[in-house]
């Protein structure tokens, strides 16, 4: 059974945390993935990084820029990644943009994630129709879930339609908005996840996109299964040592 | 119609629609309008009466005698350079205004390189009174000083690009990040024939005049409105997709694209996308690009800022995939041979871009007597400096 799901099952108030492979050096994707899972993580985002983020806010992009600057690339990746299933056992993802994939070559790179223990993917610019026409055939044979991203200007029967097609999760963005913009809950976002969690979809749903403290990580969850965290990890790491980073990272959400 | 848009947005194996979730409301609004938007009565009347009142259009066909008897063939320019503003982007901008007028945007947003698609921008925002904000690279901005006082001057702001090279790829990154962050009151004006379906399209559109008119001046002048070739500079591609769009069909007409080599399209420093790049994805598109193994976007090099970018249009890698136009480069010094030859021989400064496809001529060989349209895309005010350095005038 693919970890994801058998995440979503187990567990409610599911805390994902997103990182870019290869920073702040090189050398720590691993050391990260342990590091998180150590701390309580349920779930991983590992970024592979693209020159040009158009989704992404700055801390994010500084993160790409330096991670592809110190030599990281896809197949540098899956190298790091070979005994990922060797010391940690939570779901993994990997998050990035579609070129460095087609790239790659999709069969390729679905092949790759599952030798190594991927559990599922998020390509932001992948479009639905490329997906359903190109990719879905290659994900499924490999037991890869493939996450969508909705909006609060997505329309419902768009929704549905992405519900159909998601084997994993549903990744709700608070705003329509680039990484690393705070999460203010007002009324309109309140009525969106509202809506969201009375449309009954098939899969469960994530929220992400400006989730920085335990405050925002709890008023996510009373909509969702959980919450990603992604631009406050990835600043919360940026200087010194990654392991007393992550645990005292991670504490502010365990209390 | 084998050259243009499918149903699905793609042009051949090139186009679609490569955006993340939170542009797809606003790309898919313009998807679903455009052509209707366009094809009106009203919008045609008001978007042809600004043509002609305020950019100045019809722009001459020019038959440029000394070059002519240079080469050996009549060879006609298309003075896009005598447009308001200076180029034939004003040709996109004045359409895109109006239909985000129709859409019932209160904001527009851009990207520029050399600064001359920011200034058409600007200035189609102040005479419709709508708030302007436009992306420009660090290094662009300090280059391209002039351009950057007329778009402050016409009261656009002007946001650096502090990401990245700092030039025209950047400002566009920058561009879609502003309108994911600004989804319903903002319409983002493309520069070119690049971007995610309708983009290609529309800009191809609006700048057709070009061609359209061309077609009715060479009646006019030659009785025959079928050249033996048009000629016109690439960067993104939106003055050659204006000047090949109604030739594209007629098959005995030869298309030539020429690209920017910059210092030589071995030396690492070249815009040439045809030679250098393979099929990949980049601002929304699938087309050719620039590009590492692991399909990172390579920084361009080119002396004309408006063709120093890595990739071109979809619609543009379809002709070249397809064989039915031809992709060539010119080198930085080249093209600036070329952009002082013109101007000793006709008294026309083109800009450096425009004269990349100037520069083609010497390397064509005619038998006498073949009719050329070269699209002289921009004038070259804005490349004084280059220029003044270059020849050490």
């Amino acid at each position: 059974m693919n970890r994801i799901k058998q995440l979503f099952e187990e567990k409610k108030n599911i805390l994902s945390i997103y990182y870019t492979a290869g920073f702040p050096n090189i050398g720590d994707t691993i050391k990260i993935a342990e590091a998180l899972e150590k701390s309580g993580a349920d779930m991983l985002e590992i970024g592979f990084p693209y020159s040009d983020p158009v989704a992404d806010g700055p801390v994010i992009q500084a993160s790409s820029k330096k991670s592809l600057d110190q030599g990281m690339n896809l197949k540098l990746l899956f190298e790091q990644l070979k005994d990922l299933r060797k010391s940690v056992t939570i779901p993994v993802l990997l998050m990035g943009y579609v070129n460095p994939v087609l790239q790659f070559g999709v069969k390729n790179f679905c092949k790759a994630c599952a030798e190594v223990g991927v559990d599922g993917c998020i390509v932001p610019d992948l479009p639905m129709v490329e997906y359903e026409e190109f990719y879905k055939g290659c994900f499924e044979e490999h037991n890869l879930s493939n996450v969508f991203l909705i909006t609060p200007q997505t329309a419902d029967e768009r929704i549905h339609k992405i519900d159909g097609l998601t084997n994993g999760f549903i990744y709700l963005l608070s705003s329509s908005a680039t990484t690393g913009k705070n999460l203010e809950v007002g009324n309109t976002t309140e009525n969106y996840f509202s809506r969201i969690k009375n449309m009954n979809l098939k899969n469960p749903t994530m929220i992400g996109f400006g989730i920085s403290d335990k405050q925002t990580f709890d008023k996510a969850c009373s909509y969702a299964n959980g919450a990603i965290i992604g631009t406050a990890f990835v600043k919360a790491i940026e200087n010194g040592n990654i392991e007393e980073n992550v645990s005292e990272f991670m504490k502010k959400f365990k209390s | 119609m084998k050259y243009k848009v499918n149903e699905k947005g793609y042009y051949g194996d090139f186009g679609g629609a490569y955006i993340p979730e939170m542009l797809y409301p606003n790309v898919e609004e313009l998807r679903q309008n455009y052509l209707k938007i366009i094809d009106d009565a009203d919008f045609q009347k008001e978007f042809h009466q600004l043509m002609k009142d305020y950019v100045g259009r019809p722009s001459p066909l020019y038959l440029a005698n000394r070059l002519s008897a240079r080469y050996g063939a009549n060879i006609f320019l298309k003075r896009e350079d005598l447009n308001h503003t200076g180029a034939h982007k004003i040709n996109n901008t004045i359409g895109q205004i109006l239909l985000a007028e129709k859409l019932g945007k209160k904001r527009i947003i851009a990207e520029t390189g050399a600064g001359q698609h920011g200034v058409a921008t600007a200035t189609v925002c102040a005479l419709r009174n709508l708030e302007c904000v436009i992306y420009m690279g660090e290094v662009d901005i300090e280059r391209q000083a002039p351009n950057v006082a007329r778009m402050k001057m016409l009261g656009a702001k002007v946001v650096p690009a502090s990401s990245g090279s700092k030039t025209l790829k950047d400002a566009t990154n920058e561009a879609m990040r502003d309108w994911i962050n600004n989804p319903v009151d903002t319409h983002y004006i493309i520069g070119s024939v690049v971007g995610p379906h309708p983009y290609p399209d529309m800009v191809a559109i609006f700048q057709s005049i070009i061609s359209e008119e061309t077609k009715k001046q060479l009646i006019e002048q030659t009785g025959n409105d079928q050249p033996d070739y048009v000629l016109a500079c690439v960067g993104g591609g939106s003055n050659a997709m204006g000047m090949f769009y109604h030739f594209m069909e007629d098959e005995n007409v030869k298309l030539i694209a020429v690209e920017a080599a910059g210092k030589g399209v071995s030396s690492g420093f070249s815009a040439a996308t045809t030679y250098l790049g393979k099929e990949g994805v980049l601002h929304g598109s699938r087309s050719i690009l620039m590009q590492t193994d692991d399909g990172q976007v390579v920084e361009p090099h080119s002396v004309s800022a408006g063709l120093d970018y890595p990739g071109i249009g979809p619609q543009h890698a379809h002709l070249f995939k397809t064989g039915r136009g031809k992709y060539v480069s010119i080198t930085d010094e080249e093209s600036l041979d070329a952009g002082l030859l013109l101007t000793q021989l006709e008294g026309i400064i083109p800009a450096i871009e425009s004269a990349h496809a100037l520069a083609y001529l010497e390397k064509m060989e005619f038998k006498g007597g073949e009719n050329v349209v070269v699209c002289l895309s921009g004038r070259g005010d804005k490349d004084l400096d280059t220029y003044i350095k270059y020849f050490k005038l």
